[in-house]
């Protein structure tokens, strides 16, 4: 007890390390779930069905079954830089979530901020230096593979990484500008006020729209993460699973992780850059908004009560039960006035992450792979100059501010 | 010890031993590797310095964009293991013992000069100094105005040099 009041630096972050790396983990593997619901659905498919109440176990089982495989190394591969790649790959997406604050920093314990693990004053530029590096897990797991495909694969990945990397970076500065800052904390509080006042629709003193630069910033993030429709370094048509397809087992499972987790990432940054981070859309005099999560969670435990008695059968119908007494339970707590303004931050943040994390399986459903030449001119040719004009535009606004808006 | 000069001493044994295993390793990919290994090191002292920017853009630039372009050319051409050979004797009676000399000149002027004293910074202060990106930037573009516009000017004729080597049509 009197060595955490005498570091409480240290003691709470490491307890917030711990937490985020948990629910981190948790919501990488649910969003694997998440995406073959969707994506079945686009297609007319159930998904995942037999494993838990509605596929909902299905997760856990494959994490068992990647722990439980044979783990393959080719003879011919470099072993260490085979063995590092994946864990390169996982360190560096999982180092960048920590950067992402989920809550205000007025809310504190210890006098230290509960939903943030590191405040830099450079978080942004810091995030960018961690993606940066992102490649090389990717590069090196498909050149230590010592085989045609993965080669391929991460040849093209490098190619198409560097090339996105930089509309990526530029697409964003315009925000920047806006905000005067690279802290998350500052950009966030930017955008203070109401929804019109977030940077993407930026009526605000000085401000300019960056509704290009968001979507500039969104096509660059897909390209970034290797996710559909630019998925080419792991094109199955073409290159049996491109880098990753002398890996196996947990280290395939590791590349797997790595990939969602930087989606969760870029989807926290567009949230934080764009969407005013965990700013509620509404003005503060609108005080019925503090019900909100506690509604939602009630009426979600009321479905599956619904669910429980009415449709499922079995061992499923438990489950849905169990699920029903938590939901509502943790509805109730969050109704009461004392926990309900502690919570609005991450529920604002977790809600618009999950519509972005959304909108990437959407896309992956609805969209062909590119064609390389495709690739290589759209980011070139179209994405680089557009971003470029959003910047000077921006940068205009905000040295002549009655160009801008007046909000 | 306190805990900024433990960390210096944890990243400074990383650098040096990076860019021993630079020099040493026989795969190009491994030597890129380790120069990686340096370069981020670097960062991290600046970060130890209070230069958060010019940490994060020496990862930015160095290792995330120079030496992935390295890196990328090293698997492109799939460079085989480096051939050696024996060290020549100007190396052996020369170049070995101008090395060590070398070595404890500079060690002697750094536990001589004034290293740490003239930058301004304590150790132990480095936490918590603000974001120095403003004051950069405005030094950046008032005081040192003309070298940077220079320097813009020399990595543009860069680009264009490179352009025009890219795209000169072979004589057949």
């Amino acid at each position: 007890m009197e060595f955490i009041t005498q570091h409480p630096v240290l003691v709470v972050s490491l307890v917030k390390i711990a937490v985020l790396l948990f629910v981190v983990m948790t919501a990488l593997a649910y969003l694997t779930w998440f995406e073959r619901k969707v994506v079945a659905h686009i297609q007319s498919r159930w998904g995942p069905y037999y494993v838990g109440a509605h596929g909902l176990l299905q997760p856990l089982a494959d994490g068992l079954k990647f722990f439980f495989k044979e783990d393959l190394t080719p003879p011919a591969s470099d072993r260490l830089i085979f063995t590092l790649a994946p864990m390169l790959a996982l360190a560096l997406a999982l180092t960048a979530i920590a950067l992402i604050p989920f809550g205000p920093p007025s809310i504190q314990v210890l006098g230290q901020p509960v939903f943030i693990v590191s405040n830099l004053g450079v978080g942004l530029l810091f995030l960018f230096a961690i993606t940066s590096m992102g490649v090389y897990g990717i590069a090196l797991a498909g050149w230590s593979s010592n085989s045609k495909y993965p080669l391929l694969g991460s040849l093209r990945s490098s190619a198409q990484m560097i090339s996105y990397e930089v509309s990526l970076t530029l697409s964003v500065v315009g925000v920047v500008l806006m905000a005067g800052t690279f802290s998350f904390n500052g950009i966030i509080q930017a955008q203070s006020g109401a929804i019109w006042h977030w940077n993407v629709f930026g009526i605000r003193h000085g401000g300019i729209t960056q509704v290009v630069g968001f979507l500039c910033y969104l096509i660059a993030a897909i390209a970034e993460t290797n996710r559909v429709p630019f998925d080419l370094p792991e094109g199955e048509t073409e290159l049996v699973a491109g880098f990753h397809t002398e890996y196996s087992s947990f280290k395939f499972a590791m590349f797997f992780m790595a990939e969602y987790a930087n989606m969760i990432t870029v989807s926290c940054l567009a949230t934080i850059l764009f969407f005013g981070g965990w700013l509620s859309p509404f003005p503060d005099s609108w005080t019925w908004q503090f019900y909100l999560p506690g509604a939602l969670l009630l009426l979600t435990g009321i479905y599956t009560a619904f669910d429980s008695f009415v449709v499922l059968r079995g061992i499923a119908r438990i489950q849905f039960a169990v699920f029903t007494l938590l939901l509502l339970g943790g509805g109730a707590i969050c109704l009461h006035p004392a926990v309900a303004p502690l919570i609005q931050g991450p529920f604002w943040f977790v809600s618009k992450v999950f519509l972005f994390l959304f909108l990437y399986v959407w896309v992956r459903g609805t969209l062909p792979r590119f064609r390389y030449d495709q690739l290589m001119s759209f980011g070139w040719k179209l994405l680089l100059p557009v971003a470029l004009v959003n910047l000077i535009v921006t940068a205009l606004v905000i040295a002549f501010p009655w160009l801008g808006a007046h909000g | 010890m306190s805990l900024p000069l433990l960390l210096f001493f944890v990243f400074a044994l990383m650098a040096v031993l990076g860019a021993i295993l630079l020099i040493v390793a026989r795969e190009p990919i491994h030597s890129a590797l380790a120069l990686i290994v340096v370069m981020v090191s670097l960062a991290l002292l600046y970060v130890l310095l209070g230069a958060e920017f010019i940490a994060a853009v020496q990862i930015i630039v160095y290792a995330g964009a120079v030496m992935v372009l390295f890196v990328f050319v090293i698997m492109l051409l799939n460079a085989g293991e480096e051939e050696r050979t024996n060290w020549s004797r100007m190396a052996k009676y020369v170049g070995v013992p101008l090395a060590v000399v070398f070595l404890f000149w500079v060690a002697h002027w750094m536990a001589h000069a004034a290293v740490g004293a003239t930058a301004g910074y304590a150790p132990g202060e480095t936490f918590v100094t603000p974001s120095m990106t403003a004051d950069l930037s405005k030094l950046l573009f008032t005081t040192y105005l003309l070298p940077f516009e220079v320097t813009s000017i020399l990595i543009l004729i860069a680009i264009l040099g490179a352009l025009v080597l890219a795209k000169r049509e072979e004589k057949s």
